[in-house]
This record gives C-alpha cells, structure tokens and sequence, in this order.
C-alpha cells in the first residue's frame, strides 16, 4: 500500500523528464512498438489540433485526503500545491467569457482548497451549462467540516462525478485504501437522499471506474449495467451514468506498471487496442486544462507531465481561446491511453 | 473483444524473429514464454487464409449473443484450466479483470471445469466397473 506520494518519497519518477524519458525509450525506441505520432500519423491524424472548446477543467490543487495508487496526479496529504484565490479570481474572469459549455473542477480532492466554497459559488453565478464537481466520495465523509457537501452542491446544481473502481468493497479498497468503500457507499447514500442520481432528478450523479491493476477497463455499457445492479441490489443507491476510463502510464500508476512487471505488456494492450475513431475525440481536442498556478496544458495528463500548451498564450493571465485553440496538441506515448478501444476520457469513452 | 490475437499489422519484423530464435535456445528451459502470447496473431503468417478464418470465427465466438459477453469469458477460463493453456489462462483472467469479473467468480469457474473433468475420469469407472463384472465368474 502506498502511503506518500512519489513527491514525498523523493521517487525519481516524481520528476516529469524521468517519465517522459521511460515514455519514449525502450520498446519504443527499439522500434517494438510505434511511437503514438507516427500511429496517428498513418490515418492522417499528425499533428493533432483542437476542435471546438466545450470543456473548462480547472485543477484547484494536488492535495487529497486519499492516496490511490494508481493515481496520475501523484496526489496526497503531503502534496502542497493549491490554487490561490487571486489565481481563482483569474479563472472567473475566463469562465465568464468562455464558449466552453461545461466548468470541470478536479484536483487532488477541490473540496480541500481553503477557497473552494467561495469559488463554486462564484463560478456558478456566471450561469455555465454543465458545472462539474469531481469529487472522490470519501472526503464527504472524511472529516465533519465536509459533511455538508451534498447540499452545498445541490444548492449550486453542481454535477457530481466520483470515482468508484468497483462494487465490491474489496476491490475497492486494494485500489484506494482500507476503508475506501464504506466511507463511499456511505457518501452515495447520502448524495441519493437529497436527490441526487435518482432517475429522473436533474442533479447529476455519475461514477468514473478505473480498473483497479493492469489491464484495460471493458465494455462501458456492460460495466454500467453491472454497477447498477449490485449497488441498487446491494445498498440501494442509484446513479446516472458510468464513465470507463482507462488508466494512463503516469505517475503512480506509471511507478506501479514498473515496479509490477506490468509496463511492457500494458504498453502492448494499449497499442493494440488503438482505435482509430478515437483519436478523434480524445479529451484534448476539445478541453483546456488549468493547474494549481495557472498554467494552461492539452490536458489534465499533459499538466502532469508538465507539458504546457505550445502556444503563446499557456497562461490563465493571458486567456485567449481564440489563439489558444490554433495550436497544436503535445503528444506522446501516454496518449495511447486515450485511443484503446472505446477510448478514454474524463467523460469516460469517446466512441 | 478478442483478446487472444493482436493485430496482424502490429506484428514483428524479421529481425525479431531472428531475436526470438535466438532467445530460444539460449533459454531452452523454458516452453512456454508469456511473451508468446502477444505474437499469438502471426500464426497467420504461415497460413493467411486458416489464420484470418480462424481469428474471425475466435472473434464472432465471443461477442455479445444469447450468452453474454461476461459469461462467454468465464466458460473460456474454466475451458482454458481444463486443456490448460497458460496463455489461455493468463488472457482469460485478464479479460475477466476487464470485464469486472470477481476472483470468487473466476474461482467458481475453474471448479466448475475441474468438476466436469474429474467427473469424466470418474463416470469411467462404470466402464471399470462392467468390465470387471463381465470378466469375473
Ligand atoms: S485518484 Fe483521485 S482520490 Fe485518489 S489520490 Fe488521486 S486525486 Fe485523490
Ligand atoms: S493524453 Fe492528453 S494529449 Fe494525449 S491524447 Fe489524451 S487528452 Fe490528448
């Protein structure tokens, strides 16, 4: 079990260059595999351009109560990295004039940035189609200053997605940690009280499952109807929509591919399972994605990897979707990710 | 989703197969290599017509029908135990784990195939036995 961040361990994987350099070396550079530009190259994909912006995703910090191990945004109770409130005041300017039609807030877990309220509430006022909140269930019940927040985002209609890798607790808690599923059950039940995720209210509730190991989550529809079914069966809860998403090789889930053995052969399945028609919708061509400090990346993997926009506006200080959307997206071997099977993304398939 | 095979133009040049000659004889001990698995689709190098036949058949087989998806998966897990197929084995679990197969499932599964297999042995010993009663006095 993981109990620091790769940060706080001084891991070497904690720096980007590392990740990048395994990325684009071994089976790759021996020409085993083929490096993602030249497979999206084949179909005439190179280089990959943003479409029309439709989604904001405003990462407000790194910090999180839970330390997953898979986790790609290597986030943790140690991590220190939070949006300040003169950042969030630049993001408000952007989400008032934006074209995008969806404000997705992310981290680390939001809910602990000592802001956090303050900005939902401000950012809802500028009356934004679809206002996601993705929140990890178990902060609801981590602490009483958080018990509240069903009905503070019930209040801003605020669109909840929460990360659930199976429904059975043990599966659960090997990805998440002891203690992950009850405190989550126990979370939806409450969101399901108010009214969120029942089948007609209008307050969203959606799940995210990420395979909890190696290998590549399956069919999106099947998985839906299986965590529909034994959740109602066995806890009565209820929600809208399952996203699949499939497990990018960075970060902790890049350290736990290695240290498991598991890199090459996961590497193979996804470049298998590329799919052509996904690399139309990949996450990138219609997001922007924020960090903590400011910086505009592709996507929230990109801002990772530390991989800014290559554009000359790559700052919140700067904001012009008009010049930001005339570039071209930073790619790399993580990406085939994005493309396996249905394909992947923070709205779950693309296909 | 055939998970079995990989993609005909993922397949390897010649120069990995020299590779994997090579790999062969310095490590004779070993029969079965997991890598293998991977190259399970150039089988069709050697017979494009039997490979291709083969490998859309595999893949109707286990798509959705009147049996799921899932159940389809757990039959080819306790079948791959029976003939024991190590990459049957290795694929079927992974595949599973995709389709959020529990390991209590997958377990039941494997007995299921042992129970049909032990029984086969053990439904012999009625023949045993009528030929013991045949040649007795
Ligand atoms: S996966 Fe989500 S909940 Fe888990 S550590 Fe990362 S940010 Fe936190
Ligand atoms: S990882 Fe990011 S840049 Fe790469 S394809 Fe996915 S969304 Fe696009």
């Amino acid at each position: 079990m993981v109990t620091k961040s790769l940060h706080a361990r001084h891991d070497e994987l904690a720096e980007t260059n590392k990740q990048l350099k395994i990325l684009n070396g071994g089976i790759f550079a021996e020409g085993e595999l083929p490096y993602f530009k030249d497979k999206i190259g084949n179909t005439g994909h190179f280089p990959l351009k943003p479409k029309k912006l439709e989604i904001l995703q405003i990462n407000v910090g790194y910090m999180c109560n839970q330390i997953c191990e898979h986790c790609h945004v290597d986030a943790g109770p140690d991590r220190k990295e939070i949006m300040t409130r003169e950042t969030m005041q630049l993001c408000l300017e952007v989400i008032r004039n934006t074209g995008a039609h969806t404000l997705d807030l992310t981290g680390g877990a939001p809910e602990m940035n000592p802001n956090f309220r303050w900005f939902v509430e401000e950012a809802a006022k500028a009356g934004i189609q679809d206002f996601i909140v993705r929140s990890n269930l178990t902060i609801i019940r981590a602490n009483g200053k958080y018990r509240d927040l069903p009905e503070f985002f019930k209040k801003h209609n605020v669109h909840v997605v929460s990360s659930m890798p199976h429904y059975t607790k043990g599966k659960t808690d090997k990805q998440r940690g002891d203690g992950v599923f009850d405190k989550s059950i126990k979370a939806l039940q409450d969101l399901n009280a108010i009214g969120y995720g029942l089948p007609n209210s209008d307050l969203q509730l959606d799940l995210v499952y990420n395979p909890s190991g190696a290998f590549l989550p399956g069919d999106q529809v099947a998985m839906e109807n299986d965590f529909k079914k034994a959740l109602k069966e066995d806890f009565d809860i209820q929600f809208h929509n399952l996203f699949a998403i499939t497990n990018l090789p960075i970060a902790r889930f890049l350290d736990y591919l290695i240290a498991s053995e598991n890199y090459e052969d996961y590497m193979y399945a996804l470049v298998e399972a590329y799919n052509p028609s996904a690399v139309e919708n990949v996450m990138c061509t219609n997001t922007i994605s924020v960090s903590w400090d400011g910086w505009l990346y592709d996507c929230d993997f990109n801002q990772m990897l530390d991989l800014k926009v290559t554009s000359k506006i790559n700052h919140i200080k700067d904001y012009n979707e008009d010049i930001l959307n005339d570039r071209n997206i930073i790619i790399s071997q993580h990406c085939y990710g994005c493309t396996a099977g249905a394909g992947s993304s923070c709205q779950g398939s693309v296909t | 989703m055939v998970v079995l095979t990989i993609p005909v133009n993922q397949g390897l040049g010649n120069d990995s197969l020299i590779k994997i000659s090579t790999k062969k004889y310095t490590m004779a001990n070993t029969y079965y290599d997991a890598a293998d698995l991977r190259k399970f689709g150039k089988i069709t190098d050697w017979s494009e017509e039997l490979g291709t036949k083969f490998f859309d058949y595999y893949g109707k087989v286990f798509e959705e029908g009147a049996l799921s998806a899932r159940e389809k998966s757990l039959i080819a897990l306790a079948v791959a135990h029976v003939v024991k197929c190590p990459y049957c084995i290795d694929a079927y679990t992974k595949d599973g784990l995709q389709k959020g197969i529990t390991k209590e499932e997958m377990m039941e599964a494997v007995h299921a195939g042992a129970a049909i297999e032990s029984g086969a042995t053990l439904v012999h010993g009625v023949q045993m036995m009528n030929k013991y009663n045949k040649l007795s006095m």
